[in-house]
């Protein structure tokens, strides 16, 4: 068909730049305005963009539901990892100067913020992803 | 710094880890998923009685997260009152996941018995987010995660008709979250804080303000649906009858606390006794509605020719008694109110679990199939006699304690004709209790249609891990109405807290 080869191009050129954006989002959570939940947003924007072009079979092959799982599970892993982390420490949950102090590595919290950040991005991601799959999918091979 | 200073964040923190455990652990083997759920559900009980021991003990327990204080940070706090509502989910959550597993293999397909545990747990981890944190778009938060759940958890039953139930339970709540955010985005927008405590210090200054009252009626309609206060409670009936046991027992009983101890922290905490009795008299609105949800509720409960849909009326009619404690709003009546939360989730708990047993054993929860039901099930029908006993409120039980303290309360208030629709309310709950009563005791079973099917299919009790928790809450509404001055050292502050006293 005509008409995909123009939205199939623009969405191949598109992706990678949704994809850098949501990235930049996402670290930019740790000293303004961003987090995981938008760019992890952003970054299944990215899916759903490419679910539209070419199709729901293509994307499922990339990326199917058990990587989902394990995506949203090692998402929120990364973030109780590191609350974890800060208690054992001797810190309160998700304190992150703890660690730092802990550790003696100085700005450690930024990249720790980072690291919590991207993990909420990874879950929010595969969570959105797993919502399109389900509602756009015609039943067959969901939970 | 030990490790019972942090379990505050670890009643929530932990659970989270356990659902996902168990989605993995379902990938592999579907019999990991019911331990998994089971052990992190009985240590957060444990956690929970440890933690209110030490409150009574020592004080409220503030625990901020990130160690950021609390005008910026979000902090838990567990005082008397939620930590006694903490206690009481988490011993009906705990007898019901006991109760589940048989519960859930014969009505739930196999496939969805994993994300089946997944939602329970994360059901239980939302109501418990909501009933110890201290920060009121927290609140809201741990409300969608258990919202959500519930939603799907409801529409899990194999029968077509819980579709129909989830979908008006997710628009009629999906409007009540909607109100709740417009509400704590007015009271953000008067006061620039979230903080619940900080809510209660900043706001007298701008009582009179047109966005603090319209903040309030959307919290209190928001709230007044997930509690299902009367004219409001049009999802319930349905939820209820057509949900999973095991899930109709958790929804009827951690479920429906957990908002109604949300309306309370909302209504005496946040904007305080001052507020809602003096500069915005609300109480008086409450106390007549709760007065018709009472009756109106116990009416349409006797109307019904299902058990299940039964026990959903009589909730919508008990909710109105935890009601009246708030418009009555003095001491007595609130530790009525506070331990008819505890009571009615430990009677209603134990009486959905009957149906359970009966639909588990005869696939039917028509009323009029039960006859002579007594024959084949004694313990089921003699645990419905207590707990129903204590439903209409029959000494010694905690229904008559908690009912006892409402009309004391009510009294000292100078509220007579109010104390006597409570007794009108006992009265008509005797007639629906004393319906399955008598079919169950006195029908007789020969003279029911298909007699033959009847007594091949109903011979014998339950498995036992659906037995004890049964049993055991009947149990539980005798010893906590003989054994009350236990409860009322838990109950006592809390009431006084309510009221911003100690």
């Amino acid at each position: 068909m005509m008409e995909n080869v123009v939205i199939r191009t623009v969405s191949r050129l598109a992706v990678p730049f949704i994809q850098i954006f949501a990235l930049y989002v996402i670290v930019h959570g740790a000293s303004g305005a961003g987090g995981g939940f938008q760019g992890g947003v952003v970054f299944a924007a990215s899916f759903i963009l490419m679910i539209i072009a070419f199709g729901m079979a293509n994307v499922r092959r990339r990326i199917d539901n058990r990587g989902i799982m394990w995506l949203s599970v090692i998402g929120i892993a990364t973030y109780a990892g590191i609350g974890f982390l800060a208690l054992l420490m001797a810190g309160n949950f998700l304190e992150y100067a703890a660690i730092e102090a802990a550790l003696g590595i100085p700005h450690l919290h930024g990249i720790l913020i980072d690291l919590v950040e991207a993990g909420i991005g990874i879950a929010v991601m595969a969570s959105m992803v797993s919502i399109i799959y389900d509602i756009a999918g015609n039943g067959e091979e969901s939970s | 710094m030990t490790i019972i200073n942090h379990v505050p964040v670890l009643l929530v923190a932990i659970p989270i880890i356990a659902s996902l455990l168990i989605l993995a652990a379902g990938w592999y083997d579907r019999r990991f998923c019911y331990p998994i759920a089971l052990i992190t559900i009985l240590s957060q009980f444990v956690a929970s009685i440890a933690i209110l021991l030490q409150v009574l003990d020592g004080g409220t327990i503030h625990y901020h997260l990130g160690n950021w204080a609390p005008p910026l940070g979000i902090e838990l706090v567990i005082d008397s009152f939620n930590g006694f509502i903490l206690v009481a989910i988490l011993l009906l959550a705990a007898a019901t996941i006991i109760y589940a597993r048989r519960s859930v293999e014969k009505e739930i397909a196999p496939d969805k018995i994993v994300s089946f545990y997944v939602l329970f747990q994360l059901l239980v981890t939302g109501l418990v987010g909501m009933t110890i944190t201290g920060d009121i778009f927290n609140l809201y938060v741990f409300l969608e995660i258990s919202s959500i759940a519930a939603y799907t958890l409801i529409a899990s039953s194999r029968k077509p008709h819980s579709y129909v139930a989830s979908f008006n339970y997710l628009i009629l709540g999906s409007i009540a979250a909607g109100f709740i955010l417009l509400g704590i985005g007015n009271l953000y927008v008067a006061t620039g804080t979230l903080n619940m405590a900080e809510l209660a210090v900043m706001l007298p200054a701008s009582y009179h303000l047109a966005t603090i009252h319209s903040a309030f009626l959307f919290l209190m309609i928001g709230f007044s649906i997930k509690v299902a206060f009367f004219p409001l409670h049009l999802w319930l009936p349905d939820a209820y009858a057509e949900s999973p046991s095991a899930v109709t027992v958790l929804i009827s009983t951690v479920m429906a606390k957990v908002s109604v101890y949300a309306l309370f922290r909302i209504l005496f905490t946040v904007f305080t006794t001052a507020y809602i009795i003096d500069s915005f008299p609300v109480t008086g609105f409450i106390l007549l509605m709760s007065t018709v949800a009472i009756v109106a509720g116990a009416v349409l409960a006797i109307a019904q020719e299902d058990l299940k849909r039964m026990l959903a009326y009589s909730s919508v009619s008990q909710i109105g008694y935890i009601m009246f404690a708030l418009g009555v709003a003095n001491e007595i009546a609130l530790e009525g109110g506070l331990l008819h939360i505890l009571g009615h989730a430990v009677m209603k708990g134990c009486l959905f679990m009957v149906a359970g047993m009966i639909i588990y054993r005869m696939g039917t929860s028509r009323l009029s199939d039960m006859k002579g039901l007594s024959k084949t099930m004694p313990i089921s029908c003699a645990a419905f006699a207590l707990a129903g006993a204590s439903m209409i409120g029959i000494p010694p039980t905690i229904g008559f304690m908690s009912k006892y303290y409402l009309v004391l309360g009510a009294f000292e208030a100078g509220l007579w004709p109010y104390a006597a629709v409570l007794l009108i309310g006992s009265l008509l709950a005797a007639i629906y209790i004393w319906r399955f009563i008598e079919i169950a005791y006195f029908g007789d079973p020969h003279g029911a249609d298909h007699n033959e099917e009847q007594t091949q299919t109903a011979e014998r009790e339950g498995p036992l891990s659906m037995l004890a928790p049964m049993v055991g809450l009947a149990i539980l509404c005798l010893l906590f109405g003989i054994f009350v001055e236990v409860l009322m050292q838990a109950v006592g502050p809390a009431a006084l807290l309510l009221l911003g006293g100690a």
